[in-house]
């Protein structure tokens, strides 16, 4: 931690400033990253409490993005380093290791936090620490002006966008009285709110809304609220209960008449859709942000992103099939520390001074095609909202695979601007 | 759902929540009365259960009604150690002053948790239940398993009841209960029984967790819920009453399913707290404890 102060750093401006990043990358060979000292980000990680299922695969997918990077010649011709920080899945921690990765580790940038309340509650201090703070969250906190210019949401869309560019496709396909089971708090909020809404313009009724806390371990009490004359449960939950939640869910249906289901793969992120008493799922909808499963069409990044973060065609490790990935949230990884690499291309970035200079960059960029880089899909990038948006996808369980049947343009997510964070002051 | 169907699932829900409530209650209402030791870390030898269940699972071979019989014999057995060696390491040492023994289960609690963290991971995994059974009413889908987990524990308890009135390894535990220095005097070997209580109030803990993994999951943070539930029903039935915890056990079990069912889980919480408020002020020993 205290290298940074006492490691020599000659030069190191001087060769950026003369010769430019681009001769670096061409010119020098590998050794001369010796010179030059490392940029640091650093990752707010949810490695143990609620979060840590898809902690693990958080790290993994940066670990396998920052190989890439660094292959490819780091970062302005830098080679680029991660200070993983575990938060415990806790908002007040969360503050804490911002703190400590900004000024302990001098990191140049932080990313990676997903749950809401812990970016809710770690970006107010990223703002006052002046440190350009990239989620990969999900949380409309963002886009909806809650949080402050350094806090950005480059790498996956909101569930504003999420919910709403789907609810017409649930109301056309699968019933129009419609239950939802969500978590309660922020996220789960997020669901209730703009899905309630996209649903009352297309015609249909949320008739219950059914919010359960995410500590939560036993689920059975809380279905007999579902009302019988639900056409469509739509079900949202995260935290280490997960599979228990389903699971009861189809004990509490058994063989008897049930609505249509339509879940978020949250509710089963990190868990085997082939796992004992998850038979019932059969035949049911979720939406993914990434298809867990390969699907036939997938293309030559999408192979490339499965290879690289070790997933194999059916959304596992390929070390260890019991170990499923969170694989429609840890692309975010991937994709965020690619646009901090833009980011920092387009700015010339040297160190913290220029920190503003990294912001206003990623402020500028908009058209973001799919690529290695954005292995999940094209996406539009507004800098005014700080928030993405992108394609989103809906599967159906056919054979205990998820295999999808539809997919969503990107403007079908797209809503009126509420915050334009550009005009405000750093 | 009609009102008929809808208590009665209540009441099956209840009735599985007080049965673990009772078997993981009575272990901390045992340690109390014998030793008058507040034990915090309680909890904590409810998760080791649930964790110990998963690895012995992961170690068995064969069919999972197999690997969780060995899960509900090994697993309480190593968790009572466990707890007999932190008696004889912290507790005796500390001669089972009350306040410092609070104050040195906390700590004990935090080293379990976090040795749970390090050695098992952060990681919620599922234990197969030892068969896959469901009952299916005209009115909602129930899990077999479940009803199990009411009859092994009402035996468990059962057995424990017979332990306590019956055997002469209760009758010593009953009179150092009542007096710890005339126990001695009549040549209890006191150091010997503290430990075996410990020990048998943890594995009670441990033996509600491997019962309870099949539905909920074993995770190292799973021990609070227990704990807070188990200090509940202790407070309302008597400091060290196994009879009051088992009435207290069923009172809140129960009420809490309906009024979840009802209302909120939330609100059932609110409600056992607030009767725990109420039981103190107006009647500190409890329903059956005995006036000190």
């Amino acid at each position: 931690m205290t290298k940074g102060l006492f490691t020599p750093q000659p030069g190191r401006r001087a060769v950026l400033g003369g010769l430019g990043a681009g001769l670096i990358a061409g010119g020098l060979p590998r050794g001369a990253w010796a010179q030059s000292a490392p940029i640091k980000l650093g990752f707010q990680l949810h490695r143990t409490g609620i979060g840590a299922g898809y902690g693990r695969w958080y790290e993994r997918t940066a670990q396998a993005a920052l190989k890439v990077v660094n292959d490819m010649g780091g970062i302005n011709g830098r080679p680029v380093e991660i200070v993983f920080e575990d938060d415990g899945t806790d908002p007040k921690r969360g503050a804490e290791v911002v703190e400590k990765l900004a000024s302990q580790a001098g990191c140049d940038a932080i990313f990676g936090p997903l749950f809401s309340h812990v970016v809710i509650g770690s970006a107010p201090r990223a703002g006052e620490l002046k440190v350009p703070y990239l989620v990969c969250s999900e949380g409309y906190h963002v886009a909806s002006g809650m949080l402050n210019r350094w806090t950005l949401q480059p790498g996956i869309t909101d569930v504003r966008a999420q919910v709403t560019s789907m609810a017409p496709w649930v109301m056309a396909n699968l019933g129009k009285k419609v239950t939802m089971v969500f978590p309660d708090y922020a996220f789960g909020y997020d669901h209730r709110d703009f899905f309630t809404e996209a649903v009352k313009a297309q015609g249909g009724e949320v008739i219950a809304q059914i919010a359960i806390p995410p500590t939560e371990t036993s689920f059975t009490r809380y279905l007999p609220q579902i009302p019988a004359e639900t056409e469509v449960l739509y079900h949202v939950m995260v935290g280490p209960a997960v599979l228990t939640f389903v699971k009861e869910l189809g004990e509490f249906y058994g063989t008897g008449a049930r609505p249509q289901i339509f879940g978020f793969i949250d509710s089963l992120e990190a868990v085997d859709i082939a796992s004992p008493g998850l038979e019932f799922l059969e035949g049911t909808h979720f939406w993914e942000a990434h298809n867990r499963v390969k699907q036939a069409d997938a293309g030559a990044d999408e192979v490339f992103y499965r290879a690289a973060v070790g997933v194999d065609d059916n959304g596992a490790s390929i070390s260890d099939a019991a170990d499923v990935s969170t694989y429609s949230h840890m692309f975010s990884c991937w994709e965020t520390l690619f646009t901090i690499k833009a980011g920092m291309e387009a700015s010339g970035y040297a160190g913290p001074a220029d920190r503003q200079k990294f912001v206003e960059a990623i402020e500028a960029m908009t058209a973001m095609p799919a690529s290695q880089a954005n292995p999940q899909g094209a996406k539009m990038f507004n800098g005014k909202t700080h928030q993405v948006f992108g394609h989103q996808f809906i599967s159906k369980v056919e054979g205990g695979k998820l295999m999808r049947v539809h997919q969503t343009t990107m403007e079908d997510g797209m809503y009126p601007d509420a915050v334009d964070y550009s005009t405000m002051t750093f | 759902m009609a009102f008929g169907p809808f208590l009665l699932l209540a009441l099956m829900e209840g009735l599985v929540a007080a049965s673990v409530l009772a078997l993981t209650a009575s272990g901390l209402s045992l340690v109390f009365g014998v030793m008058r030791v507040v034990n915090v870390a309680h909890g904590a030898f409810f998760m080791l259960g649930a964790v110990a269940a998963w690895f012995v699972t992961q170690w068995v071979p064969g069919p999972a009604a197999v690997g969780f019989v060995a899960a509900l014999v090994l697993a309480p057995v190593v968790v009572a150690g466990i707890a007999a060696i932190a008696d004889r390491l912290v507790l005796k040492r500390l001669g089972y002053d009350p306040e410092a023994t609070i104050v040195a289960t906390i700590g004990l609690l935090y080293i379990l948790e976090q040795a749970a963290l390090g050695l098992y991971g952060p990681d919620a995994r599922p234990v197969a239940a030892p068969f896959d059974w469901r009952i299916q009413l005209p009115w909602f889908g129930y899990s077999g398993y479940k009803l199990f987990v009411v009859a092994a524990a009402a035996a468990v308890l059962g057995a424990l009841w017979l332990v306590m009135t019956r055997s002469r390894a209760g009758l010593v535990m009953r009179a150092t209960q009542v007096d710890r220095q005339t126990a001695q005097a009549f040549g209890i070997d006191v150091d010997r029984v503290y430990a075996g209580v410990f020990a048998l109030g943890a594995g009670l803990a441990a033996v509600a967790a491997v019962l309870v993994v099949p539905i909920q999951q074993a995770h190292y943070l799973m021990g609070g819920d227990p704990l807070l539930m188990s200090f509940i029903v202790v407070i309302i039935g008597g400091l060290g009453s196994l009879r009051g915890t088992l009435a207290a056990a069923l009172i809140i079990g129960l009420s809490d399913g309906v009024i979840s069912m009802f209302f909120t889980p939330t609100l059932a919480k609110i409600l056992a707290t607030l009767a725990v408020a109420m039981v103190l002020v107006f009647r500190p020993q409890g329903l059956f404890g005995a006036r000190p």
